[in-house]
């Protein structure tokens, strides 16, 4: 597999870099990930390397190594809840040193002078750099993620982990963790008191619930699945559960919410959901479903209410939401795989079969010689 | 002349002109056609917190449009419309504080709430549960249709009543009661009132003309996104926009990509939303103020890149429709009207579902009403 490079000549992934590297990679949209030799770049002055440890199996991934949004560039190394510990520092890094454990999630890079960079808001520029799948400016390579032994990322784009939470746990939070928390910072849905809904109970669902409950939150999970409901009160905290095709109960709950989470991509009705919400309140779809959604304008004029989307969430954002995590000891329910089985554990995560996030043991199972 | 009833709390029919203890006379629509006539009935005598307005004028909204024609499938018939009332203070209760006899006064969309909600106590009356609309509610107290402004007078709670600053002339202000409150409102409350910012309206009606009109009083520049090249003109050099889009026009909506920090959508015909959510810088905000019969199609994408928020927003609290005249009045803004004589009402109903009219049609009562029509 091979390449382009600038000057126009098909360069393979082991040799565009100088150092070498090796992960998994999957060549074609059957999705299947097998052992991917390739390289990364030196050390500049402002980048840390890091030795990764553990990497969390979000559902982008899945999307994105069977090719479904029509956008990925093969071979592909997904991958952005990384979590490791720093081996190298360039001669202008300030905030990191070797040792260091520190976290990478969907950025490594971006324009730094539009509105949404220069306000901490990286996840809205319109020239960002994806920890994988995008092209790196500098020399039009593609950027590879966290299923691999090492990365090389600029400090502005590092996030250093708490000492107290423990990695393996914690890397989910890179992606599944800022995507929840960005969106319930910004539109002031962790405030003690107010009431929280949360939609579908996965890797993203999950976290807004235990998020929900640090910031001092009535929540109640909203889903399809009437067999989550002992989970959900009993293990995650949950302060009640709606089965979202249970009319009664769903009627019950009108105009009672502050907010809404609503992490479903499944397509699914957002009439119903919204009828939850009270005056002004507000839902954030975070799931990306495939068909485009069907709203009465009556939900939304009729309570003046607001239905708001969310990718990801800034650098500053992400550090901060990891600090919160720390301070209240708040990590993801994680599966901890070792490297082969990742392609088992993406076909459970088709069927949506894991309390509530696979996480690849790199250091320890990830080896070059699989 | 057919005798519709309203069936009061005791069971008998009583004819609307026994309902209450006074006479008054207006324009009623007694079936879906929709065409108004003239229909004597009676208002209840001016209570202590009330107030009793001699109508000057009454603005015709696009809402009473769909009432008169059970569009909305909820009109109880007989149905008389209008909610941008305009008049004079004739009778103040004895407990009426903030007004007295010859005020010039408006009363819009609603007349009374339950007063004790969240939403009542916050000054958002018009999110209240139990609200009472100005035309086709029942009032709580005896059971009775409430009749709006297409008539010579009206009873009103003084807590839903506003001053029209003397500034403004009361024909052109009428239709800021329902119009003006309905943009003025969530243009507050998602800051899209801000100098400097950048503020799309799409359609060039009733609500969309006075939203340019706030929005350039606001010190904001305001691009116009309409279907209707037509309207170019008149949008620069009569009500001021900066720029006008064509929304049918590809190039011209991809140069206004991200751009505006927020939009207030007008238009209540069927339309595409994702163009405009795109016209959207991150974080930007669409609020709809129209009411789209058939529900909107919006990809999930359009809203999470971006993080963009798409918002209802439905007319406005009576606190903030007192700042907004007060602002109106400040600033001289008012509606560009046509004022019409009461016989010419079902004409204009038809212009106006041609949307013929630059850009309200305003009734004018006091002159043109009379009981013997």
């Amino acid at each position: 597999m091979a390449t382009e490079m600038t000057n126009g000549k098909k360069v393979a992934p082991e040799a565009e870099h100088p150092r070498k590297a090796f992960g998994l990679a999957a060549h074609d949209n059957s999705g299947v990930l097998s052992p991917f030799a390739f390289s990364r770049r030196n050390n500049r002055d402002s980048d840390v390397t890091i030795k990764i440890l553990y990497c969390g199996i979000c559902h982008s991934d899945l999307h994105s190594i069977k090719n479904e949004w029509k956008n990925t560039i093969y071979p592909i190394v997904p991958g952005h809840e990384i979590v490791g510990e720093v081996a190298e520092v360039g001669s202008k890094v300030e905030k990191f040193k070797v040792g260091d454990k520190v976290g990478v999630g969907c950025l490594v890079g971006s324009c730094r002078s539009c509105a949404g960079c220069t306000t901490g808001f990286e996840n809205y520029c319109p020239l960002p750099i994806f920890t994988y799948n995008s092209k790196d400016p500098e020399d039009g390579t593609v950027t590879y993620g966290g299923y691999s032994d090492m990365i090389v990322v600029d400090q502005d784009f590092v996030i250093s982990m708490p000492e107290n939470l423990p990695l393996d746990k914690a890397a989910p939070l890179l992606c599944a963790g800022i995507t929840v928390y960005a969106p319930m910072k910004y539109h002031g849905l962790n405030t003690p008191g107010k009431h929280l809904g949360i939609v579908g109970l996965g890797g993203l669902g999950h976290v807004a619930v235990k998020f929900g409950k640090a910031f001092g939150m009535k929540v109640t999970v909203i889903s399809s699945s009437p067999s989550k409901e002992k989970e959900a009160i009993e293990r995650l905290g949950a302060d009640a559960f709606l089965v979202s095709s249970n009319p009664e109960q769903m009627k019950a709950a009108v105009f009672s919410m502050d907010g809404i989470i609503d992490t479903v991509s499944a397509s699914h009705p957002v009439a119903s959901l919204l009828a939850l919400l009270k005056p002004n309140g507000k839902m954030i779809m975070l799931g990306l479903p495939e068909k485009p959604m069907e709203i009465p304008a009556f939900s939304l004029v009729f309570g003046g209410k607001m239905l708001a989307g969310s990718c990801i969430g800034g650098l500053k954002d992400t550090q901060e939401m990891i600090d919160f995590a720390g301070k209240h000891n708040l990590t993801a329910d994680i599966e901890l795989i070792s490297a082969d089985y990742v392609n088992k554990a993406i076909e459970r995560l088709i069927k949506a079969d894991v309390r509530y996030r696979f996480v690849i043991d790199i250091a320890n199972t990830l080896k070059s010689n699989i | 002349m057919a005798l519709e009833v309203t069936a009061p709390t005791n069971g008998k029919k009583v004819v609307p002109e026994e309902e209450h203890p006074r006479k008054a006379f207006g324009l009623a629509a007694h079936d879906s056609s929709g065409l108004l006539s003239h229909f004597p009935f009676s208002r209840r005598n001016n209570g202590d917190t009330d107030v009793t307005i001699r109508i000057l004028y009454c603005g015709i909204c696009h809402s009473d449009l769909h009432s008169i024609r059970n569009e909305w499938k909820n009109t109880i018939y007989p149905i008389v419309p209008g909610h941008e009332i305009v008049g004079e203070i004739t009778e103040v209760g004895s407990n009426v504080k903030n007004f007295k006899l010859g005020d010039k006064v408006g009363a819009g969309c609603l007349v009374e709430s339950c007063r004790s909600c969240p939403s009542c106590t916050t000054g958002f009356e018009n999110y209240c549960s139990g609200m009472i609309l100005t035309y086709n509610s029942v009032h709580p107290k005896d059971g009775t249709m409430t009749y709006g402004g297409y008539s010579d007078m009206i009873v009103v709670d003084q807590d839903f009543v506003v001053h029209i600053p003397e500034s403004l002339p009361l024909d052109k202000a009428a239709p800021l009661l329902c119009a003006g409150i309905t943009v003025y409102a969530p243009m507050k409350y998602h800051g899209l009132n801000a100098p400097g910012k950048h503020l799309g309206v799409v359609g060039l009606g009733g609500l969309g003309h006075v939203a340019v009109k706030f929005g350039k009083a606001f010190g904001m520049k305001v691009t116009v996104i309409s279907s209707s090249p037509s309207k170019e003109k008149e949008a620069i050099e009569r009500l001021g926009a900066d720029v006008f889009l064509v929304s049918s026009n590809a190039e011209q909506m991809k140069v206004a990509m991200s751009s505006m920090d927020g939009i207030i959508d007008t238009v209540s015909a069927t339309h595409s939303i994702q163009p405009l959510l795109a016209l959207l810088k991150p974080h930007g905000k669409m609020i709809l103020v129209g009411a789209p019969e058939k529900p909107l199609e919006v990809h999930s994408f359009a809203l999470i890149s971006g993080g963009k928020t798409l918002a209802g927003s439905p007319i406005g609290g009576i606190k903030d429709t007192q700042e907004m005249i007060n602002f109106a009045g400040k600033h001289n803004v008012t509606a560009d009207i046509e004022l019409i004589s009461a016989d010419y009402v079902n004409k204009a109903m038809e212009r106006l579902v041609k949307a013929d009219v630059k850009y309200r049609f305003v009734i004018d009562v006091a002159k043109t009403f009379k009981s013997n029509v």
